[in-house]
């Protein structure tokens, strides 16, 4: 696939199909903040399992709600726990995975093996068993898997940093005096910041899954909150009479970590050539 | 003048443990240093040659404190720093400063000029923003770059420009004492000139006292005015630095010279003038390492060469074509022969 | 003649756009000779070789004339160049550790030509693998052939790979700075190897360097390259006693060489060395050239002949830097 050189972009078509995608679904929750086409919440008996229409444009649900506004409100759910998970991760797991690399010895190898440990579980198990333990809701689920990214950044972010302290100019800073804090700070985090990047990425379309699984479980939003993962939960009741219900949620799920996906792969390949920059 | 030497190095042992399995294990801790002193007077570059497994890196780092040795100390104009105080230690800084091999790697690509060569002063503290930018300036333009170049980033630059600007960097706390490991292998021949030559003028002007560290005795000889040679951990000799190249005492300096390609001489097989010599000793009845001398051009397999040095002889016994077995029992002293100011650790120098 | 190379370019691709590193060059080996190859980064020298082996980069252009035993290899489809590598045609690089698979035992890969171009068996291969290993001076040749290369210094490693080279008896070996990454003791060891074994099989070698020393003393010719373009060509002890080019002398005074007062300024070279124009008008040099005029930077300096083979591309040959 070849684009001619002006419309090329670097990172290539990845990059470009991911941030629409992620653009798309930014402005679809930004939008849900002040307007959808009906309240999410509004039910309508008579008209419930409506098909699509100039009215419902997605139809309505089994209580007569109607979809499109679900879906723009589980856009805005799936955002913020990308986001709040993500941030746990990255806040967390930046500072275990620094003074690992920096600690070096019986530090590094304990807080690895602790990463492992908490690895280990399957993070569904994880998220289901803090769920059950704290409650169900959003915000648990949020916790949840906001804990699970800790030992995945921590390990990323301990290794690229031992790359970053095994050059040559992490010595020559050594050797000029500096501590180790500065050298984190001036040396390791803006040149591990890339892979960091692409990670984050990726955690949040795992976020967003994991959250619909838990919400499909019964354990993420409960009534009266949705999210797609819901959506999909109470569309399993009615598949046989309008499997479109199912779809959309789906759909919706699927774009969102197609376009992550894409996000990453692409700025992966944007970042790193820069970063390995020899004239 | 005479304060006394800039940098002293006594006795330094440092080993490394590799990770070895099993009965092994202990064979494996090679000392990367084996016991080396040796002092540099301010105004004498001083230049350590050695091939790889001498142990000269991990005398350069040590030299400047990157990294302690087991036993042994350095002392700098008089203050041994491994008893500094970490405060100390990094003020201390200010007056040794390193250059790097490999100029792609020893700055980083993801900052400015302005900033690489203004780090040793950001550890330093208490240096105002006007003044960093106009100390930057001045090194800059005394390693032959602009000013402008400051707001560069280092992909923008040669390599032999990167080297430059490492100098610069390491020249901007006004050191007496700048380590250079092997700071023009990487580069061009026509740059590795440029760079010496800037060098040799830093070192006339900016009162810099360079410790030379690379395995081209060549560069060594052009800027140090004394020289030591290090073979598996240890010093072998030591001495002025021409007179030694042109007349070595120790059977592995020879070695080295004989084995840099020079263009105004063909270079020989090597062993192959020892022939006649080693005949010599053998005649004589002297049960001299005329293996080695059989095996033709080999050098020693590693597994060789450790069995060889965990007893007690002299390091380099398995590839000396002259060892007797006294050199096998027991390891020679770096000491003075006759007089004049070399140092040579062997039980028969050459003569 | 072996080998003759004829109006030889090498472009390679770029973001962009296309790259000319090697700038129609030309030259010729006979059986048995050994030819030098200098110069700096951007030469163009590195690039040369690899395309004697028609083994340049994804997506480089190469034209021009490579004649092999008569054969043309420009444009050889590539079965017909594999059969040839290895057998004919041999390289040894300058990784050791890289050119030799971390994976599998060095009896083995040095084994893999000689099944390949000889039809041998596995067995008599791996036996003959050890006899190569000793030939190369290997000492434990048996246990050299069982070990990865890990376990191999890097000097054994690349008398591992001059084995694989020379397995089938090439009549051109190619070597890339066969010695840069290795002790100098180490270096000259390697290279009495292989002055020895060419002068026992009159195989021709073209041995790549930067170092000009090197080259002195282990060849029979010379060719000096600048940015993609031979500046200078011809028999080792006229090229260096005698350069007429200002390129190759300039080459010789930047060199500290031993006797010079310590401390004495080394005359250098301005700026950086330059990559392929691949503008064809004009020297490469100049403008660093001390010797620079006006035509130098418009007219494509002509190749003046000094006798004995020895060429150089300079308006200003004749006036050169007289002998050292």
């Amino acid at each position: 696939m070849t684009l001619s050189a002006r419309f090329r972009p670097r990172g290539g078509l990845s990059l470009w199909l991911g941030a629409v995608l992620v653009a798309a679904l930014i402005a679809a929750a930004l939008l849900s903040l002040i307007w959808t086409p009906y309240p999410p919440t509004a039910i309508d008996i008579p008209h419930k399992l409506a098909p699509p229409s100039a009215a419902h444009w997605f139809g309505t649900d089994n209580l007569g709600r109607d979809v499109a506004s679900q879906i723009l409100v589980g856009s805005r759910v799936s955002i913020l726990v990308g986001v709040i998970a993500v941030g746990i991760g990255l806040a967390f797991g930046i500072v275990l995975g620094l003074i690992a690399a920096f600690s070096k010895g019986l530090v590094e190898d304990g807080l690895m093996k602790l990463s492992d440990f908490v690895f280990a579980f399957p993070a569904l198990l994880l998220a289901i068993m803090l769920t059950s333990t704290f409650g169900p809701g959003v915000v648990n689920a949020i916790i949840a898997i906001g804990i699970y990214n800790v030992p995945i950044i921590a390990k990323l972010t301990r290794a690229t940093a031992n790359g970053v302290l095994s050059r040559e100019y992490a010595l020559a800073a050594r050797a000029a005096g500096r501590g180790s804090i500065a050298i984190a700070i001036d040396h390791v985090l803006p040149n591990i910041a890339p892979a960091l990047i692409v990670q984050a990425t990726i955690q949040f379309a795992i976020a967003i899954l994991a959250e619909a699984a838990l919400s499909y479980l019964g354990l993420g939003a409960q009534p009266p909150e949705t999210s797609w993962g819901k959506m999909l939960a109470d569309a399993q009741n009615v598949l046989y009479n309008a499997p479109r219900l199912a779809l959309y949620p789906g759909i919706a799920i699927a774009l969102s970590v197609l376009g992550l996906n894409l996000l990453g792969d692409g700025l992966r390949d944007a970042l790193d050539p820069k970063l390995r920059a020899r004239s | 003048m005479s304060e006394g030497p800039l940098l002293e190095v006594s006795s330094l042992v440092k080993t490394y443990r590799s990770p070895g399995v099993g009965p092994f294990a202990r064979k494996n801790a090679r000392p990367a240093l084996a016991g080396v002193s040796f002092s540099i007077e301010q105004g004498r570059s001083f230049g350590i040659v050695g091939e790889s497994g001498s142990g000269k890196s991990t005398l350069a780092r040590i030299a400047l404190a990157l990294d302690r040795p087991d036993s042994g100390g350095v002392r700098l104009q008089g203050r041994s720093l491994f008893d500094l105080p970490r405060r100390e230690l990094r003020a201390t800084r200010a007056h040794m400063q390193m250059i790097f091999q490999d100029p792609y790697g020893s700055l980083d690509p993801r900052q400015r000029v302005e900033k690489i060569v203004a780090e040793p002063l950001a550890a330093l503290g208490g240096v105002s923003r006007a003044e960093r930018q106009g100390r930057v300036r001045a090194s800059l333009e005394a390693v032959g770059l602009k000013a402008s170049d400051a707001s560069k980033h280092p992909h923008e630059f040669s390599g032999g420009q990167r080297q430059r600007i490492a100098i610069a960097r390491a020249l901007i706390t006004r050191p007496r004492l700048v380590v250079a490991d092997e700071p023009v292998s990487a580069l061009d021949v026509s740059v590795q000139a440029q760079t010496l030559n800037l060098m040799s003028d830093l070192e006339r002007e900016a009162g810099v006292t360079f410790l030379l560290i690379s395995h081209d005795l060549a560069v060594v000889a052009h800027i140090c005015e004394t020289t030591a040679v290090m073979y598996r951990g240890r010093i072998v000799e030591l001495g002025e630095t021409a007179a030694m190249f042109a007349k070595p005492a120790h059977p592995y300096t020879r070695e080295l010279v004989d084995a840099t390609p020079r263009l105004d001489r063909p270079t020989h097989a090597p062993l192959e003038q020892d022939a006649p010599i080693v005949a010599a000793l053998v005649e004589r009845g002297d049960e001299v390492n005329d293996r080695v001398y059989k095996l033709g051009a080999t050098e020693p397999r590693q597994g060789q060469a450790s069995r060889a040095e965990t007893a007690d002889g002299c390091p380099y016994v398995s590839r000396c074509a002259f060892a007797r077995p006294r050199c096998r029992e027991e390891a020679p002293v770096l000491e003075t022969k006759d007089g004049g100011g070399r140092k040579v650790a062997c039980h028969f120098p050459l003569d | 003649m072996l080998l003759e190379v004829s109006e030889l370019a090498v472009d390679v691709a770029t973001r962009r756009g296309f790259q000319r590193v090697v700038d129609r060059t030309s030259f010729s080996i006979a059986e048995g000779e050994g030819l030098g190859m200098v110069g700096e980064s951007g030469s163009g020298k590195t690039m040369t070789a690899l395309a004697l082996m028609g083994l340049t980069p994804e997506g480089a252009r190469v034209s021009g004339s490579i004649r092999f035993e008569g054969r043309e290899l420009v444009g050889l489809e590539e079965d017909a160049m594999r059969q040839l590598r290895g057998d004919r045609i041999a390289m040894i690089f300058q990784e050791p550790m890289t050119a030799l698979n971390p994976l599998r035992r060095v009896g083995a890969q040095v084994a893999e030509p000689l099944m390949l171009h000889r039809a041998l068996s596995k067995r008599e291969a791996l036996a003959r693998a050890v006899q190569l290993l000793e030939h190369v001076r290997l000492a434990e040749p048996e246990r050299a052939a069982r070990s990865y290369p890990f376990a191999l210094s890097g000097g054994e490693r690349q008398r591992a790979m001059i084995a694989m080279a020379i397995g089938c008896s090439p009549r051109l070996v190619i070597a890339d700075e066969p010695t840069t990454a290795l002790d100098v003791t180490v270096q000259a060891r390697i290279l009495a190897l292989i002055d020895g074994l060419r002068s026992e099989s009159k195989m021709a070698i073209v041995l790549v360097s930067h170092d000009l020393a090197v080259i002195a003393g282990h060849c029979d010719r010379v060719i000096v390259m600048y940015a993609g373009v031979i500046m200078e060509s011809g028999p080792v002890e006229a090229v260096l006693r005698e350069p007429r080019n200002p390129y190759t002398l300039a080459l010789l005074e930047a060199r500290p060489g031993p006797g010079a007062p310590r401390g004495a300024r080394l005359k250098t070279i301005p700026a950086a060395p330059a990559v392929a124009q691949g503008n064809s008008e004009g020297c490469p040099f100049a403008g660093r050239c001390a010797l620079t005029i006006d035509i130098c930077r418009k007219v494509t300096p002509p190749e003046v002949a000094f006798g004995a083979g020895h060429i150089s591309r300079c308006h200003r040959a004749g006036e050169v830097g007289l002998a050292r």
